[in-house]
């Protein structure tokens, strides 16, 4: 009763989606008004953070080969730690603004990982592009959230964060399992499924 | 017009189009959905359910999008509109 690898992507990009919505959100307002309600504040923490965790069966039951277990294992720990400092803050149990930092890794690691994990080229079969652009969509989107502790009043680094995550979501709802992409399908991706 | 009250005019209007940026949001992801469904109907399994597993039928892409416009603008965005228009007063 496993879902196919493809939809475990479209779920995970249902919860970027929001993400990317609720920090959107929270960069039109700022962060002021965002914290007005106090389950507001630790609404996309929590989100980010629960992404972490269910990463973990992902990492379990979906990967088949050691480097894709240790790039899903990566992107559940940074996540979560990501996750957890931003509700350590809001919670006021963390102080120091170091812990900010922890998002701007979460993505850079993610993209790291995304990237070296990727054996084949772009154009190899969907999923393959689709690593890659993520990749680089995570690591150059890192500088945003990064430049928003430098500058927190910012809408404009604050802002590109939240659509750094929708750009991530429209990729993982892009994503087949075995698919072509502009056209080319390597021979050695297999049997396109649909 | 005193300087004090064109400030305040200009901060009230940059409010008002906070909210409505605010509010738009979910129905705007709701409309990217809906629009995705009619570019690409062969990802709504439930337009053509026969001989679909459970998984299809439950994980649809488009309809997915739509549900996160509609939890957004419902669960979040009144309250937050709300907070915005408090802070104007």
């Amino acid at each position: 009763m496993q879902p196919p690898a493809e939809h475990v992507h479209w779920l995970f990009a249902t919860g970027f989606l929001l993400l990317g919505l609720l920090l959107l959100a929270r960069a039109i307002v700022g962060d002021e008004v965002w914290r007005r309600r106090a389950w507001r504040a630790y609404l996309w923490p929590s989100l980010l953070f629960g992404l972490g965790v269910l990463m973990w069966p992902v990492m379990v039951f979906f990967t088949n080969s050691t480097i894709h277990m240790i790039a899903h294992g990566a992107w559940a720990q940074t996540m979560m730690l990501a996750g957890a400092a931003e509700l350590g803050l809001v919670r006021g149990k963390l102080h120091h603004r170091a812990w900010s930092l922890a998002m701007p890794l979460a993505l850079a690691v993610s993209g790291a990982a995304l990237l070296v994990h990727e054996q084949n080229g772009w154009l190899f079969a969907r999923a393959a592009f689709l690593h890659h652009a993520l990749g680089w969509t995570a690591l150059v989107g890192s500088i945003f959230p990064l430049m928003a502790i430098v500058r927190p009043r910012s809408h404009v680094w604050a802002s590109g964060f939240a659509l750094t995550l929708v750009v991530i979501a429209v990729f993982l709802y892009a994503d087949r399992d075995v698919a072509p992409i502009f056209g080319h399908l390597s021979s050695l991706a297999g049997e396109p499924h649909r | 017009m005193s300087t004090q009250l064109v400030t305040e005019r200009v901060r009230t209007r940059s409010r008002t189009a906070k909210a409505r940026l605010v509010a738009a949001l979910g129905p705007l992801t709701m409309l990217g959905g809906v629009a995705w469904g009619f570019l690409q109907p062969y990802r709504i399994t439930l337009l053509h359910p026969h001989g679909q597993g459970f998984w299809w039928l439950l994980v649809e892409p488009p309809l997915l999008a739509v549900g996160a416009g509609i939890v957004f603008a419902m669960l979040v965005a009144p309250g937050l509109i709300e907070d915005l228009e408090a802070e104007e007063v």
